[in-house]
């Protein structure tokens, strides 16, 4: 199905390669900028991948790069791409492979002299292919404090896509946060088998708080609408939707990728580009992850307040967040 | 008994009914062009066109009815390009529909980009909101079921009325009847198979479109291009549930919405113990079970897939 689409796209991405060429071999003052290409499998709105965009928009607007894109980009096809972008002389090369980790990494010992930073659920490997992920187990928890101390029928539910460590180890450290400032908490866990299907999302959302749920942990699109609808709570994940549901979202877990990209930006420019695990520039510590600034009017100050010295001392390393990868199950 | 217990609570059948209304208007709308003899398999294709169509006007400042028309013409509009090649030039209407689907599905996603070429998060518009029917939402469970809904959902009630009602009881729905059972003795009729075809696959696939619409609409107020997941297909197997008969494929519909309702509870009452892949595959399971039983006795419209060729013998 997106075969035409992709077809179109990889026509559009040859063209911007072969005008970004041209420009360079103009003005050749331009060739230092390091080039950087990056390679999504959804559209660049998609929450988790509007978070790498940014960062290099950012740094494409600092000048630091020069930076192009394909978005939409089926895994059957995440290869060809990859090696196009090497072929056409790009430095770095970003990009999530969580469903082509082998692939990727053949990819990436083709083109020794390219630098790969992947999202991936394994560990870096060769000369140049480094890893990143959605690290923000941290933030999770302290929403999961947020959520624990604001529940009233003690029940919260949860909606994911599909149950993959990243998607996991965040509902996790969420249920410990709830379960650290309220014991009694149960949790309705429930995964829809669609990374984008807010009608299906906001069904089992609704069906939640049929039963009882008051809060609801919203992993994907939809959830927080339905829990607008109802005029119950929710918790964001990896972006801020605070303001779009004002008296809805209570509290967000954010990620921030510019302390990953642009550590990278420098390395390349540096020379010093290696294979790494580049998961703790994901971390609070690091500025890679974040707590939204909570709804006042909703969270009471003493709350408040408690869940400020746990994000204190995780930041100072005092307390460190469990990660854990397995399948979060509902409460008995 | 918990499960059993679903069966009977509102929000269920409430919950039904939203997750039925998108395959109400598809399954329509694959009823109509398959009972003048033309299988549409563009519908995936058309349903996404037309939740990127209607959502897109809205959008850009039309107000909601106006965007659903325009999802309608935009269905017509592809079901003109399936109905040109399919009807007079006799192609593989496999073929064409499976063409038509993936060009509706990236034209729509490749005018949404180059509509929008870069926004921070899904651009949003003011969706249908449900309100009940007066006297009608009063009826002691059933009307707070099917009557507290968006008007897209009444819409979809009315049309399978006005879809049955022309079908079976005026000239217009037998001559299209007659095009999909016996072409050429419509054609001595005086009918024009190939107008009739034609108008009966642009009609159906405006059906469609609004089907797809209502997620971009009312289900949800943003567009994705992979968001229709697999409904049209699923309208397809609705038609042959309902013999071909409007009437029925509500029921199928529905029935499908109160298999996705339950499945979803279902997961989270015994959630932790079964893996939920189980429940998610539930509605396909029991659809393909009803379809055994069903399509039986199901008569198909005899000309359904076959060309009409003009003076052929």
């Amino acid at each position: 199905m997106k075969t035409t689409l992709r077809r179109g796209l990889g026509i559009l991405a040859l063209a911007a390669i072969a005008w970004t060429t041209a420009l360079s071999g103009a003005a050749p003052a331009l060739a230092a900028k390091i080039k950087v290409a990056a390679i999504f499998t959804l559209p660049v709105e998609q929450q988790w991948i509007s978070r790498i965009h940014k960062a290099l928009n950012a740094a494409a607007a600092r000048g630091d790069i020069d930076y192009i894109y394909s978005e939409n980009v089926a895994n059957t096809d995440y290869e060809r791409v990859m090696r196009e972008y090497s072929e056409a002389g790009n430095n770095l090369i970003l990009g999530e492979v969580f469903g082509v980790e082998r692939a990727a990494r053949k990819v990436a010992k083709d083109y020794p002299k390219t630098a790969y930073l992947m999202g991936s659920s394994f560990g870096p490997s060769g000369e140049n292919f480094s890893v990143f992920d959605n690290w923000i187990h941290e933030p999770s928890y302290l929403t999961g404090m947020v959520a624990g101390s604001l529940t009233k029928s003690n029940k919260i539910g949860m909606v994911g896509g599909y149950p993959i460590p990243e998607v996991n180890r965040l509902m996790n450290a969420f249920m410990d946060g709830a379960r650290e400032v309220n014991p009694d908490v149960k949790f309705t866990v429930s995964f829809i088998g669609s990374w984008y299907d807010p009608p299906k999302a906001k069904e089992a959302a609704f069906a939640m708080m049929d039963g009882g749920a008051d809060i609801m942990y919203a992993e994907r699109y939809g959830v927080s609408d339905a829990a607008k609808e109802r005029k119950v709570l929710a918790i964001g994940n990896v972006i801020d939707t605070q303001n779009e549901y004002p008296g809805t979202v209570v509290a967000s877990a954010l990620w921030h990728m510019e302390p990953t990209v642009d550590r990278a930006i420098a390395a390349v420019a540096g020379g010093s580009f290696a294979a790494e695990d580049y998961g703790s520039y994901s971390y609070m510590s690091h500025g890679g992850a974040s707590l939204a600034p909570m709804d006042a009017k909703l969270v009471n100050a003493k709350t408040m307040a408690a869940i400020k010295a746990r994000e204190d001392e995780i930041r100072d390393g005092l307390f460190r967040v469990n990660v854990n990868d397995s399948e979060p199950r509902s409460s008995k | 008994m918990e499960i059993v217990e679903i069966l009977f609570t509102v929000s269920f059948w409430a919950a039904a009914t939203r997750i039925a209304t998108p395959l109400i208007f598809g399954t329509l709308g694959e009823l109509i062009c398959e009972r003048a003899g033309v299988l549409n398999l563009g519908i995936e294709g058309i349903m996404t066109a037309g939740a990127m169509a209607g959502w897109m006007a809205v959008y850009q400042g039309a107000d909601l009815w106006t965007g659903v028309v325009f999802a309608f013409a935009i269905g017509m509009i592809f079901g003109f390009i399936h109905g040109l090649f399919t009807v007079p030039l006799g192609l593989s209407q496999h073929v064409t529909g499976l063409g038509l689907t993936l060009l509706a599905t990236s034209l729509a996603y490749f005018t949404y980009r180059m509509i929008l070429p870069d926004v921070p998060s899904p651009p949003r518009i003011e969706a249908f909101q449900p309100f009940a029917i007066p006297i009608l939402s009063e009826i002691p469970f059933i009307g707070p079921a099917l009557f507290k809904q968006t008007a897209l959902t009444y819409l979809a009630f009315v049309s399978v009325a006005v879809v049955g009602l022309v079908l079976y009881k005026t000239p217009l729905g037998l001559a299209l009847r007659a095009v999909g059972e016996n072409p050429a003795a419509a054609e001595a009729q005086g009918i024009d198979v190939y107008v009739m075809r034609i108008g009966a696959v642009m009609i159906g696939s405006g059906f469609m479109a609004i089907g797809g619409a209502f997620l971009t609409m009312s289900a949800f107020n943003a567009f994705f291009f992979e968001m229709i997941a697999g409904r049209g297909w699923i309208c397809i197997a609705l038609v042959v549930f309902a013999s071909w008969r409007p009437g029925k494929a509500l029921l199928g519909a529905l029935l499908f919405g109160a298999f996705d309702a339950f499945q979803v509870r279902l997961q989270q009452a015994l959630g932790g113990d079964i893996p939920y892949q189980i429940f998610l595959m539930l509605p396909y399971a029991f659809s393909i079970l009803a379809l055994i039983v069903m399509s039986r006795r199901a008569a198909y419209p005899k000309a359904l897939m076959v060309p009409y060729r003009k003076g052929e013998r």
